[in-house]
């Protein structure tokens, strides 16, 4: 019964928005069933729909899981799409400096080396910037929310900066850095999934992301330091009576969220790019879609799971209505993930009508 | 090196600073009423789709503002609606505001002008170059009247930092905070429409680029005060006017400049240069007690 609730609010939550969007199509003079087969249909055919399905879903997982674990500390962190720039920046950095770069290498290390020492750039780097707003909140109370929102300027321009002045190819009119050593490429799955052409960059990061569910469930509901985190998030006054430092929670919260938004970069760079290409995470952002995603998800691994699915379709399927119908665009995604997120976040909108039948009892976090 | 330090620069930074005054006295009175106001940047591009989509077909700039505060005032009844009535987390609804307004604008573009990328140009007799940018300025000090010397400002003042005692005195806790929500819709899409139809002649896809964002911290960095939020603006636009006159003119990365803002707000959020107090009961629902 209680997963019974769980489930059903997220999916009231998604057929309102779908509702609403089909709307707004209505009044743009298109077909919403045309557009929502297009979205829907196109994510679900193999191999291309799939595979690409999953690999825009890969740094959804990782974001939503991000956002998750600061929400279960109490913390709203809308700074992963800084985290993951500065964190894909430094894995690219790594497979430059360390991958035998003619020009900007000080090595040549092998794939067994370099890999793990640029996913872990990436990881460390990426819990360095969620972890600074963090100390602020947890030494000045400064407000995390503003500060990640700095932060994600900054990252932007940092890296920016760093792609422009230090590691452009000559003369190369995209703003991106020179390609990383082949020895920190991770493999595309199509290698070894029969059936699944390797131009589909669906990659080794997609099960890491899996894997990183796997962890952070554990990290959370299995260690005291996860306790310790809910308790904080919670109840901070009762977890401070209990003993509980919540000033380190708070730090070790946001490090661990900007971590696994800094595996992002893993994706991105290892698997998919094979270099820092400047604003990668364009339109909404993978961070900002994150907060649906975990939202959608309830916070909690699983859900991640089915709702960065969920948003990595119609990213897929946006494609399709961009080319396939007269007046949709793509831009019909983002407007649908607002819309779930509103109605997420509106959740009292439907308590209200639901609460009298008991189905849509608020549950414990 | 001398010329850079001009007349020019000075008019340079009046205009750059206009788009983030009009957003961040928008969110004064969101926040001083005590419901956070992330939505700035989104607010902004909703009216500067708005009125430059109206613009075009009436070719009246003054129609076409009056539309672009229409369709804030609409954005920001929506983030209200769900902050003040279902009591969502203001921080989220304005995140979702912001990714609403990245899609709708590009959406109805695509739709109207068969380019999701902007809208068509406007001539140039067309724009309102001047008007919001003195409404800008004058509502700084009409801003400090009204919340220092008006019942409606000391309301304000008191829904955002005790509700309770606010209510106890009579005070429609949400009714004020509908007004300043409202408010800050309207103003911040006047500075989003000064971007589109008053500095250039189009809407072009995400065009405000982070002012809502910067306006926010001009919001902070001010005390959320209007005169020092004025001049916190001014400081943001005077940084944004030389980074672009210093493009290819001296080799200061513009990165650096552009930076500017966003460590200042965080410096003075730690409290490192006084202090930064926001309303006390920012971003928390008001439950009226049963």
């Amino acid at each position: 019964m209680k997963l019974l609730r769980e489930l059903l609010f997220p999916l009231i939550a998604v057929l309102a928005a779908f509702l609403v969007g089909a709307l707004i199509v209505l009044l743009i003079k298109d077909d919403p069933i045309l557009t929502y087969r297009l979205l829907i249909g196109s994510a679900l055919s193999w191999p291309d729909g799939i595979g690409y399905t999953l690999f825009y879903a890969t740094p959804l997982i990782f974001t939503g899981l991000a956002v998750a674990v600061a929400f279960r500390c109490g913390l709203l962190n809308i700074g992963a799409e800084g985290q993951l720039y500065v964190a894909a920046f430094a894995a690219a950095w790594v497979g430059i400096t360390f991958g035998g770069v003619e020009g900007k290498s000080v090595a040549n290390l092998s794939a067994w080396l370099l890999v793990p020492l640029a996913c872990l750039a990436a990881i460390l780097m990426g819990a360095l910037w969620g972890a600074i707003p963090g100390v602020l909140k947890a030494k000045t109370g400064a407000h995390e929310v503003i500060n990640t929102i700095m932060m994600n300027f900054i990252a932007l321009a940092l890296v920016s900066w760093l792609t422009q002045y230090h590691y452009k190819a000559q003369g190369d009119p995209i703003l991106q850095t020179v390609p990383t050593g082949a020895a920190a490429h991770i493999p595309r799955l199509g290698t070894f999934v029969p059936g699944l052409p390797a131009r589909i960059p669906l990659n080794i990061a997609f099960l890491l992301a899996l894997v990183a569910c796997a962890l952070v469930y554990v990290f959370l509901w299995r260690t005291k330091w996860g306790y310790e985190i809910r308790a904080t998030g919670a109840n901070p006054a009762a977890a401070e009576y209990g003993g509980i430092s919540t000033a380190r929670q708070i730090v070790l919260a946001m490090a661990v969220s900007g971590g696994l938004a800094g595996m992002v970069g893993i994706n991105e760079v290892l698997g998919y790019r094979y270099r820092y290409y400047d604003s990668f995470s364009s339109g909404v952002g993978y961070g900002f879609t994150g907060i649906a995603v975990a939202l959608l998800g309830r916070n909690h691994p699983v859900g991640v799971i089915f709702a960065a699915l969920l948003f990595g379709a119609l990213q897929r399927g946006a494609l399709f209505v961009d080319i396939f119908t007269t007046n949709v665009s793509k831009d019909l995604v983002a407007v649908l993930q607002a819309l779930v997120i509103l109605f997420v976040a509106a959740e009292a909108l439907f308590r209200g009508r639901f609460n009298r039948f008991g189905l849509l009892k608020r549950s414990k976090i | 090196m001398n010329e850079l330090f001009s007349i020019g620069l000075i008019y340079s930074t009046i205009r750059t600073a206009t788009p983030l005054l009009l957003a961040a006295l928008g969110g004064l009175y969101s926040e001083r009423a005590g419901v956070i106001n992330i939505a700035l940047e989104g607010l902004m591009l909703a009216g500067a789709f708005t009125a430059a989509a109206v613009t075009h077909y009436t070719h009246n700039p003054v129609i076409g503002l009056a539309a672009g505060m229409g369709a804030g005032l609409f954005i920001a009844a929506i983030h209200a609606l769900v902050c003040i009535r279902f009591k969502a987390d203001q921080v989220v609804s304005g995140m979702a505001i912001n990714i609403l307004m990245i899609g709708v604008p590009a959406l109805l573009s695509g739709a109207l002008f068969e380019s999701t990328g902007a809208t068509p140009q406007i001539p140039l007799a067309d724009l309102l170059r001047r008007a919001p940018v003195v409404i800008a300025f004058a509502l700084v000090p009409v801003t400090w009247y009204v919340l220092y010397r008006t019942p409606f400002g000391l309301r304000l003042r008191a829904v955002g930092e005790n509700p309770e005692a606010a209510d106890a005195a009579g005070v429609s806790v949400a009714g004020v905070r509908y007004a300043g929500v409202l408010l800050s819709g309207a103003l911040a899409a006047i500075g989003g429409a000064y971007l589109s139809i008053g500095q250039s002649s189009l809407f072009t896809r995400n065009m405000t680029a982070g002012r809502g964002f910067i306006a926010l911290a001009a919001l902070i960095f001010g005390k959320w005060r209007p005169v020092q939020t004025m001049l916190a603006c001014l400081l943001f636009g005077f940084a944004e006017a030389v980074s672009i006159q210093m493009q290819g003119v001296v080799r200061i990365p513009v990165q650096f400049i552009q930076i500017v803002p966003y460590v200042l707000t965080m410096i003075v959020l730690a409290g490192f240069i006084g202090q930064s107090r926001a309303p006390r009961a920012l971003g928390i629902p008001y439950q009226k007690e049963k």
